[in-house]
């Protein structure tokens, strides 16, 4: 499979950048969703994830870089690859003063591909996707940002689409309709529907997507399947045992560094790093295929307790602990609160 | 891989070989109907009605055009409640109005060409595309896809619409009320000649055809400033403030050679509707000064708008 024009990927960019003025908010991007998945893109506020899919639905042009929907090159094939796409892009939008299903109408008359004779009907379908076919003659002026926020998805649902670019689409929804979003794009993906979707929440992107992409001030620090971006965090071994200098001795002799600190119960708790020294960005931009467990000649935790068995060091508890999505994600984009650029 | 097996080629529909997904993905089987493979209509008729539809449903446009019809209305009552007619003061055809009232129309006209049609006008073509952007539907349009050019196309059609309902509504609005409170009869033309109810009628839509044509140049400019901003507000009144510039322009004696480039150069022209026989050559002036007027914004808003940034 070459990386050009691959035919299995759904979004596929190389280089994408754009700068406004100054400020570089996108940088030289590489992004790969493969069809079918449930992508999230994540990354905090500011980090560039609008901008991207703006310039994925040609809203916005490159500064340069390339970027492939659906297989054909964007913007000079928007014409036959927007039809085939719904998106909600940075918040809903619409006319206060028309009702929500005269929004839609009005929105789906802009598709020349959306048959008019069905438009009524679909519009009413989508309608009640989202839950609101109680709301639809109420004017959008009077709608709630959640109602409002439901109306923007049943947009990107007034025809079948290959792919659904959903920016953020839980932002202002309730407990309940978030849930029934992600129920929604999990009921979308199962139809064949490539789903992308953005959001700084780790916890959404956990539940519903299969692969996922983290965006870092403008940079793509991370991509992969999400067991793929848990892989890469690093795992830690923790020992529980009474004869911490013993199990320190052994590990120094398998190679890890280790550390006792004294717990109650006159135990140590000995924890010592797995991974080879933080390589973890080294699938950073490009799709990792496949790395394996305890790569760079560490020794396998059966090993380890092997050896701290034959060396007489009592073990009472061992586990091998791998950071969690949300440390991964720390790591990558930082600390701190404050935005970065 | 699974899709090798099979001759997605064959299939009628671009359904998507999407088993041959690598990792996790969510295998499917079904062909899934697609907006590319339904097949397109050539028009964006469907837009258009949309446009039309959207446009002269919102309460703003029939508040822009009660105002419009205020104007005969009020010169009408004004000079109804008013004993004494002051002969040769006032706008033209002003002191016809209380021998008959078909005068009326063409009164509100020249009244409320130099300021309230531009104004209305300013309003709605400043608002086309700006508007959008305020609301947030631009990115959806273009997204829907609308297309950039479709997209200003119908938004000028609409626009020009307007300007078609502005001038009908002053015309019809006037004769209306002129017959309501005033003898009507037949029209004694500027020439001298006189002519009957029917071919007056005819020759005040003739003259509504011009004032329409005359504010097509205005809304392409609105059009133009209107692809700059995304605030409708700046647009609208930049259309308006040009509107008003160029009148004042075409006041001053010592720009003479620029007058007959100005767009409002022949808005007054419509009484030449009003001789025996009809002079039809400020009519034609003014349709090529406004079609020039069209060229040149329509062509600087398409260059603008088609690579312009969209971050409304
Ligand atoms: N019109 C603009 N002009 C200048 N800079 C902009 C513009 N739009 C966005 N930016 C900058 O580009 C960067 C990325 O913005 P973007 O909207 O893509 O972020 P985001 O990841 O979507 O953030 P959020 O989670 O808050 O939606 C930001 O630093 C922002 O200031
Ligand atoms: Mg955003």
């Amino acid at each position: 499979m070459t990386s050009a024009g691959d035919d299995d990927l759904a979004i596929e960019t190389s280089g994408l950048t754009k700068r406004f003025g100054r400020q570089t908010a996108v940088n030289a991007i590489d992004l790969a969703v493969p069809r079918g998945s449930v992508f999230g893109f994540l990354g905090p506020n500011g980090s560039g994830k609008t901008t991207s899919i703006r310039m994925m639905l040609g809203l916005v042009a490159p500064s340069s870089g390339e970027v492939r929907v659906l297989g054909r090159e964007v913007p000079r094939h928007l014409p036959e690859v927007l039809p085939r796409v719904g998106a909600l892009v940075e918040g809903p939008g619409f006319y206060p003063f028309l009702s929500g299903s005269a929004n839609l109408r009005r929105l789906d008359s802009a598709d020349r591909g959306a048959p008019s004779a069905t438009r009524r009907t679909r519009v009413d379908a989508a309608l009640d996707r989202v839950g609101l076919s109680h709301a639809a003659g109420k004017k959008v002026g009077a709608y709630s940002l959640g109602m409002k926020q439901r109306l923007g998805i049943a947009n990107a649902l007034l025809v079948p689409r290959e792919l659904l670019v959903l920016d953020e689409p839980t932002n202002g929804l309730d407990p309940q309709g978030t849930r029934e979003v992600r129920h929604l794009i999990r009921v979308l993906a199962d139809g064949g529907t490539t789903v992308f979707v953005s959001s700084h929440l780790l916890a959404e992107i956990e539940q519903m997507c299969t692969h996922a992409a983290v965006m870092s001030v403008g940079g793509l620090v991370a991509q992969g399947t999400l067991d793929e971006l848990r892989r890469v965090g690093e795992a830690r071994i923790r020992l529980l045992t009474p004869d911490g200098a013993g199990a320190m001795r052994v590990l120094a002799r398998l190679g890890l560094e280790s550390r006792a600190a004294p717990e109650p119960d006159t135990d140590y708790l000995v924890t010592a790093s797995l991974s080879p020294s933080s390589g973890a960005d080294a699938v950073a931009g490009a799709p990792p295929a496949g790395q394996s467990d305890g790569a760079g000649g560490l020794p396998a935790p059966e090993t380890i307790v092997a050896a701290l068995v034959a060396d007489g060091v009592r073990v009472r508890g061992f586990s091998v602990q791998r950071a969690s999505l949300e440390e991964r994600f720390v790591a990558l984009t930082g600390e701190g609160f404050d935005i970065a650029q | 891989m699974p899709s090798d097996a099979v001759p997605t080629k064959a299939v009628p529909t671009n359904a998507v070989p999407s088993d041959a997904v690598p990792t996790n993905a969510v295998p499917t089987d079904a062909p899934r109907p697609t907006g590319a493979a339904a097949p397109r209509r050539a028009s964006g008729a469907a837009l258009l009605r949309s446009e039309l539809w959207v446009l002269f449903r919102r309460r703003r446009t029939w508040a822009l055009l009660l105002a419009l019809a205020a104007i005969p209305i009020l010169i009408a009552v004004a000079i109804r409640l008013s004993s004494s007619p002051s002969p040769g003061r006032g706008p033209a055809f002003l002191d016809q109005v209380s021998q008959n009232g078909l005068f009326v129309g063409v009164t509100a006209l020249i009244v409320a060409i130099p300021l309230f049609l531009p104004l209305t006008i300013g309003v709605v073509a400043g608002d086309t595309i700006a508007g959008e952007a305020s609301h947030g539907t631009l990115r959806y349009l273009l997204i829907a896809p609308s297309g950039r050019v479709r997209l200003l196309v119908v938004k000028y059609i609409g626009a020009a619409a307007f300007c078609v309902a502005a001038a009908l509504t002053v015309v019809v609005a006037g004769t209306a009320v002129g017959a309501l409170l005033f003898p009507i009869g037949p029209v004694t033309l500027l020439s001298g000649t006189t002519i009957g109810i029917g071919e007056a009628l005819a020759r005040f839509l003739a003259i509504a055809g011009y004032v329409t044509i005359s504010l097509l140049g205005l809304s392409a400019i609105g059009l133009f400033f209107s692809t700059i901003t995304d605030v409708p507000v700046g647009a609208m009144t930049a259309t308006i403030s040009l509107a008003v510039a160029g009148q004042i322009v075409g006041a001053l004696p010592q720009l003479e050679w620029l007058h007959p480039w100005i767009f409002s150069h022949y808005w007054l022209g419509f009484v030449d509707l009003l001789r025996d026989p009809i002079s039809w050559a400020s009519f034609g002036d003014n349709a090529v000064l406004q079609a020039g007027y069209l060229v040149v914004f329509g062509a600087l808003a398409y260059g603008r708008f088609l690579t312009k940034d969209i971050l409304s």
